[in-house]
């Protein structure tokens, strides 16, 4: 009996199996929703990834505003995590159900959506509006292939943190450099007790400054080279690892962000490496109730250069919506100068607009008067396919530098090797 | 039935043999035929069981044997978006996986420490579920208390408990560095070095598992016959006597199949990792599964073969496993 059973089992699974392979189409057509006489009707699902609990109040609401200059439009605000959000878009793109209209996708993740076909072309759309005023760096990460799959939603780079009064006390400058970090490290340490720097550990992102300041990079699009194990990388993970050794950085191989986030917030450390979807979060600390104490600095430079890598966010738009005159509207809605202006407004985000810079509620802000020359020498990430997956090698080498288990050569090589299993066509 | 009509025909001499119709040959279709006439309640009755674990056991298995055969990645397989459908374009390319798999020193390294991880959790939770089950097996003040105190852990969902030790673990603010730290000891870091972080994951993986083991043995416990013990202090048997030559073969079937069962969910056990170092610092504590996860999740294509073939290899490991593990009880004579 028994072997009866499990010869009747495999048999069916094997039979199903087969037929699943076959492949099951479901055509869905008869999509509602489209124009009507002229005018938008229809659900627009957005996934916005934005920051629970400080931001995503802010876009739910803008993004209802929707509603107001389209009244037959239902727009439908989900939050989706950003940690989440990368492969819950591929699962729901590629199977044609659950997908949303619109994502917010991350810069790398543009190209990756693109070269894989989940997102709608939108040149010659409604989408892409007065396109001349984005800022060149931002439309950069929206193109693949010749074609446009983005809009730029926000643009960032990061900068130092720092706690104003920490550094008083300790009688210091803002360190332009990593030697003048070093330096400044030991008074820190010594007038206050506290840590100079929180490193981030965990989190490749986070040594892309100290790689650009060395004048080095991940790879290099133009003659497809991998440059990550090359002489500055090698000097890149040096620094980071002398930072940690010599005390001027406190650093974890897990939980980083909280960590650091909780370090910042309390004064344990006098600075911390962030980008500006940070600002909100870090001013609700105890150490900026005031928040004149809060500071922001360009990243210390290397021994060759300071340079902090470019981010940001795009909207972009599923092929297979079922309302694409609609979100096509509703993008353009999103990005226009009016809605980047209050995101500004309310989050300190930056805008991709040039002309939203002018607006005097923008000029005035603070972490965009800091940001925008930052972002505008930002280095530029490589803007290929494979662009996210680049960060997850490096990742590993750099903790296992941090943590003594690898030297910077070995890391290197090895981030290096990694790469060219990646890239095919890369030397 | 066949096989009495002959001599019973045979040993009637003398009777007028009528050569009645020949029975048909017993032909493989008759029999299935007839296990069926014969037994169709039965066949019913297991139908939906059957049925249901080839939906959900069987299609996913048999289809993630075939992706390993194939150089599937996410730009490669069927895909429909809105009204456009891509049709498959991978193709099938034999073995070629596995062997690129056995070629890879990674793999290598995260079975060498997937087996440590494996033996050090089963035997150390093993010892002390067994020791917590016979101090529970007496008569003690409160042992209803001990018991269900002890269960704890197995009560809670397993992320939560994780996330706990996370909290725990912290370095800077985690509650167990603030005890040593108020004690005048050194601050550990327990997710942060590469050792420590090894023995922090095994350490969270035996006390998740504890309760089960200490449950389970102590139905085993009670299970042996309580003369037995009498007659063996009779006869003067010291305490550890009675414990080696009683209990423990009076546990062997239970043993037995808490450490299957036990190695299994051990060997991928993917929460305990992925939630507490996430396979870090770098890939420390990196599982096999955990590892076939980031070359699935974190990759773009999605690579769907590779971790498919990894997801193969870990389940042959442990058909092996489980195979030699029962002949070798079967060598020592017992009944499984």
């Amino acid at each position: 009996m028994r072997r009866g059973i499990a010869a009747t089992a495999l048999v069916a699974s094997l039979a199903l199996a087969a037929t699943a392979c076959g492949g099951d189409t479901t055509d869905e057509s008869g999509a509602k929703g489209g124009k009507s006489g002229g005018e938008l009707a229809g659900t627009v699902t957005w996934w916005d990834t934005s920051t629970v609990g400080s931001e995503d109040k802010v876009f739910k609401a803008l993004a209802e505003g929707f509603e107001k200059e389209h009244p037959k439009v239902k727009v439908n605000y989900v939050n989706v995590p950003f940690a989440d959000a990368q492969n819950k878009f591929k699962n729901a793109a590629s199977s044609g159900s659950g997908a949303p209209d619109v994502i917010r996708s991350e810069v790398a993740w543009t190209p990756d959506f693109a070269s894989l076909g989940y997102l709608a072309p939108l040149d010659g759309t409604a989408a892409l509006d007065k396109e001349d005023d984005y800022l060149k760096q931002a439309a950069a990460s929206t193109k693949y292939d010749g074609k446009t799959f983005g809009v730029p939603q926000v643009i960032d780079s990061v900068g130092i943190f720092y706690n104003k009064k920490l550094l008083k006390e300790a009688g210091v400058e803002v360190p332009k450099t990593l030697d003048e970090l070093t330096e400044a490290a030991k008074v820190i340490k010594s007038k206050t007790g506290k840590a100079a720097l929180y490193l981030r550990g965990d989190d490749a992102y986070w040594f892309l400054s100290f790689l650009y300041g060395e004048g080095g990079d991940m790879i290099n699009t133009k003659d497809k080279s991998v440059t990550i194990d090359d002489k500055p990388a090698i000097d890149a993970f040096k620094a980071v690892k002398e930072l940690v050794d010599s005390k001027a950085a406190v650093t974890d191989a897990t939980n980083g962000w909280d960590n650091m986030q909780k370090a910042i917030k309390d004064g344990e450390v006098a600075m911390a490496i962030n980008g500006p979807w940070a600002v909100t979060d870090t001013l609700a600390g105890d150490a900026f109730k005031d928040k004149a104490n809060f500071g922001v600095a360009p990243v210390p430079a290397g021994s060759k250069t300071a340079g902090s890598p470019q981010g940001g966010h795009n909207y972009a738009v599923y092929a297979g919506s079922k309302n694409l005159d609609a979100s096509y509207e509703f993008v353009k809605y999103m990005s226009s100068a009016k809605v980047q202006a209050e995101v500004t407004e309310k989050l300190s985000l930056l805008p991709t607009r040039a002309s939203v810079y002018g607006e005097p509620k923008v000029a005035e802000n603070e972490i965009v008067q800091f940001f925008k020359p930052v972002v505008e020498t930002a280095v530029e990430r490589p803007w290929v396919p494979e662009g996210g997956s680049l960060f997850a090698p490096l990742q590993t080498q750099y903790t296992k530098v941090l943590t003594g288990q690898a030297t910077p050569e070995q890391a290197a090589k090895s981030t290096g090797d990694s790469y060219r299993k990646l890239l095919k066509d890369y030397k | 039935m066949a096989v009495h009509t002959g001599p019973s025909v045979a040993k009637a001499p003398g009777k007028a043999t009528v050569p009645g119709p020949r029975r048909p040959a017993r032909t493989r279709e008759s029999g299935v035929r007839r296990a069926l006439s014969t037994h169709w309640y039965a066949w019913t009755m297991v139908a939906p069981v059957v049925i249901v674990l080839a939906i959900i056991v069987g299609y996913p298995l048999g289809r993630g044997i075939w992706l390993s055969l194939t150089d599937a990645t996410e730009a490669n397989v069927e895909r429909t978006i809105g009204v456009n459908h891509i049709p498959a374009t991978y193709e099938f390319t034999g073995l070629q996986n596995y062997v690129d798999a056995f070629g890879d020193p990674v793999f290598l390294q995260r079975l060498v420490w997937t087996i440590v991880w494996t033996v050090a959790c089963v035997s150390i939770t093993y010892s002390l579920g067994l020791a917590l089950a016979t101090l529970l097996n007496r008569q003690v003040a409160g042992r209803g208390f001990y018991r269900m105190a002890l269960v704890v852990p197995w009560a809670i969902p397993g992320f939560v408990s994780v996330f706990s030790w996370n909290f725990l673990y912290n370095e800077k603010h985690g509650l167990l560095n603030k005890i040593l730290v108020g004690g005048g000891i050194d601050a550990v870091p327990w997710l942060n070095d590469p050792t420590i972080a090894k023995l922090s994951v095994i350490a969270v993986n035996v006390w998740l598992g504890v309760p089960f083991m200490m449950v389970a043995l102590l139905g085993g416990l009670q299970s042996i016959p309580g003369d037995l013990y009498e007659a063996a202090e009779m006869d003067g048997a010291s305490a550890w006597q009675r414990f080696r030559h009683i209990t423990l073969p009076g546990l062997r079937p239970v043993s037995t199949t808490v450490i299957l069962l036990s190695t299994i969910w051990t060997f991928n056990m993917f929460p305990v990792i992925f939630l507490l170092t996430r396979g870090g610092p770098g890939d420390a504590t990196e599982i096999l599964v955990t590892q076939a996860f980031r070359m699935t999740f974190v990759d773009s294509p999605r690579n769907f073969s590779t971790s498919a073939t990894w997801g193969v290899i870990i389940l042959l490991l442990l058909l092996v496993f489980a195979f030699f593990y029962r002949r070798v009880l079967k060598k020592q004579g017992e009944v499984w």
